[in-house]
């Protein structure tokens, strides 16, 4: 399900029409909204988990208690997260346990420590976690694992999109869709202090990706995620970059909304992000109202 | 989350830290009862608001006498302190803490935070103590000793000897700042704290080691599982709007530009404050409704922006997804017809059930405007709130 399947034309990164589904936390109102909403988006969602409700089916999807008992019956191979905060943290390491590939986690509102210690546990195993807090990642025309409106995306590509934010990216994309920009696969990497895939590992699969031919990269305040994204580019990436910070507006020391958006003690930044991100060679706009004409010019060529 | 300098004593005793003798007192009376209880002087008296910088603002006395201390609590309790970190309209004191003085041979600095770049728990020490130790990371950041730690294995005897001997502690107290240390990081972990600092933390004549300052602030996704910590909560340091938008579970912060405005997604919010400054307006708040607000939550949030009296132009900016664009339609009429909108609004829509969306507005009745796009819609409310 990844890269080295491009031969079989396949387009986008992480997630394709190859990609297992199975969500955990299935039977709640969220879960089986957004269940719905990628089966009929075409995913192939082959099994949910809650606990205590084995056995039964959530419209033609089997449920079962465990992830392995998933995993052993329906070959998943990627699992999506609706479980709610004081739990999440648990079942994300029950699916890397049962050896899932990669691990979507949607929940917002996480505790730091618990995440912490999630991300201590996979550095280990081989599964990707993206999130928590995250909208999810989609390959237009082929899978969507996550929340983001189907209609706005377009698919095909040749770009990819990268972002912490989850309607700061719909905007994007509706902007890029609009000026007839495909998209290969929009990941939203989360909201939260720490997050299982960062920038830099997106950029990566993208650069490597035969089908990406340029990335745009979301950044907000907080964190220096941004400032180790554009240090990567500048040194790894043949591909042009498009990049926008939110938050130039936001006070020092207050908590925008997500979690780990927060300037503290004057790092984490927009002007110091944006800075990077130009010293970097990145195409910066900074006006969110012309990001797709502004991406239109850009991607020209590319 | 954070909390007061007493309250965070009061986990600091509870974990065998140990703090000067006193307690709090919201009069002079009281103050003067826990001064003579505690038969000796100097007392210091401090001002108890959760900004730093109190001792430069005037907020931290130390008294040599009765006398001294009561004039002291008397400045201290119904001043508006201003600090560095309050603004410049300051932080009125209701409470200060009456504490023994001692005989401070060192300062030293203590604290434990989140590494968010590399997912440890990092402690850092220095023995520039009593400053502030941002400058002290700025100008010297060879003075702060760090260790960080991984939460699955929790802090190890090394990790305690790396920074005692990196402070140069003498051997007399090694054994004692062990046990702070441990105590400290057990008490980080139980609370799911996300910053502690004790500035500073001194060894006395006497060569015992004590807590002379203590702050907590604590994650505010984990204070599901810190019911007594959510206890410690207080108001009086919140903006009255931003409290009643929390009750809601909506995400207010109030600023202090004139352009109201009310987004799905704290992403997009950002951004949509960044674009009203771009079209020459200033944000009066950041306000963030979430990805599954319902008629309701659009309500409230219409009404917290109407309640800043310095809002003259509201901004509506909603990227239909999970909340659908007739959904908040519906509940911005609603809104609309119990409050009585008394400025301008722009409202900015696309996305899931647009075209509905839209028709419920036109078809209302009220004063809105429609705007094509994201450009449009700031340079609109900007227009209209300068040209009154």
């Amino acid at each position: 399900m990844n890269l080295t399947q491009i031969a079989g034309g396949i387009v986008g990164i992480f997630v394709d029409k190859n990609t297992r589904l199975l969500v955990q936390g299935i039977t709640g109102r969220e879960g089986q909204f957004h269940t719905r909403q990628c089966v009929a988006y075409g995913t192939r969602v082959v099994a949910g988990v809650t606990p205590g409700k084995g056995g039964q089916k959530m419209d033609h999807t089997p449920v079962f208690h465990t992830v392995k008992e998933a995993v052993g019956q329906t070959g998943a191979n990627c699992s999506m997260i609706f479980v709610p905060p004081p739990f999440a943290a648990d079942a994300i390491m029950e699916a890397a346990d049962a050896k899932i590939n990669l691990i979507v986690a949607i929940t917002e509102g996480i505790p730091v420590l618990d995440m912490m210690r999630v991300k201590n546990d996979l550095s280990g195993k081989p599964s990707r976690l993206i999130g928590p807090n995250c909208p999810g990642i989609i390959t237009p025309g082929e899978c969507k694992v996550g929340i983001m409106p189907s209609p706005i995306h377009q698919p095909g590509g040749p770009i990819g999109v990268v972002s912490r934010s989850g309607t700061l990216t719909y905007e994007v994309v509706h902007q890029l869709s609009r000026e007839g920009i495909g998209q290969t696969t929009c990941i939203g990497i989360g909201g939260d202090p720490i997050c299982g895939t960062s920038f830099i590992d997106c950029l990566d699969a993208f650069e490597k990706d035969p089908e990406t031919s340029g990335v745009v990269l979301i950044g907000e305040i907080g964190g220096t995620y941004e400032e180790e994204a554009s240090e990567f580019i500048a040194q790894n990436m043949t591909k042009p970059v498009v990049g926008f910070i939110a938050g130039l507006t936001a006070p020092s020391g207050r908590r925008m909304g997500h979690a780990g958006a927060i300037i503290s003690g004057g790092s984490g930044t927009a002007t110091g992000k944006i800075a990077a991100m130009k010293k970097s060679g990145i195409h910066v706009c900074e006006d969110l109202g012309g990001f797709g004409r502004f991406c239109t010019t850009v991607f020209k060529d590319a | 989350m954070k909390i007061h300098e007493y309250q965070a004593k009061k986990l600091f005793k509870k974990y065998g830290i140990p703090i000067p003798d006193g307690d709090v007192a919201s009069t002079v009376d009281r103050a003067k009862q826990i001064a003579n209880k505690l038969s000796g002087f100097p007392v210091a008296l401090k001002a108890q608001i959760h900004a730093g910088g109190r001792g430069k603002g005037g907020g931290v006395k130390l008294a040599t006498s009765m006398d001294e201390a009561i004039q002291f609590a008397d400045q201290i309790i119904g001043m508006t302190l201003v600090t560095d970190q309050t603004g410049p309209e300051g932080q009125k004191v209701k409470k200060i803490l009456v504490e023994r003085g001692l005989n401070i041979s060192e300062e030293l600095y203590l604290g434990i935070a989140l590494d968010r770049s590399n997912a440890k728990i990092v402690i850092m020490a220095s023995k520039a103590g009593g400053m502030d130790i941002e400058t002290v990371a700025e100008e010297s950041p060879e003075k702060i000793i760090k260790v960080f730690i991984n939460p699955l294995l929790g802090i190890l005897p090394f990790h305690c000897r790396d920074i005692a001997f990196g402070l140069q502690l003498s051997l007399s107290v090694m054994k004692s700042f062990y046990e702070i240390l441990t105590n400290l990081y057990r008490l980080f972990v139980d609370y799911d704290c996300s910053l502690l600092e004790i500035n500073p933390l001194v060894t006395t004549k006497e060569e015992t080691m004590m807590a002379l300052d203590a702050k907590i602030n604590f994650d505010d996704n984990a204070l599901f599982r810190h019911k007594e910590i959510v206890d410690y909560r207080d108001p009086d340091e919140e903006d009255p709007l931003e409290v009643e938008a929390s009750k809601y579970n909506l995400n207010y912060i109030n600023l202090d530009g004139n352009v109201g405005n009310m987004v799905n997604g704290a992403g997009l919010a950002m951004a949509t404050m960044d674009i009203i400054k771009l079209a020459d307006a200033e944000p009066a708040n950041f306000l963030d409704v979430g990805g599954g607000a319902s008629e309701e939550m659009v309500e409230i949030g219409l009404k917290i922006i109407l309640s800043d009296k310095n809002v003259k132009g509201i901004l509506i900016n909603i990227f239909g997804g999970i909340l659908r664009c007739d959904v908040l339609s519906k509940g911005l009429v609603e809104a609309a017809r119990k409050t009585g909108i008394n400025v301008p609004v722009v409202v900015r829509m696309e996305g899931t059930n647009v075209d509905e969306g839209r028709k419920i507005l036109s078809e209302s009745g009220l004063n809105l405007t429609m705007a094509v796009d994201l450009k449009d819609a700031a340079q609109r409310v900007a227009k209209l709130v300068t040209n009154g």
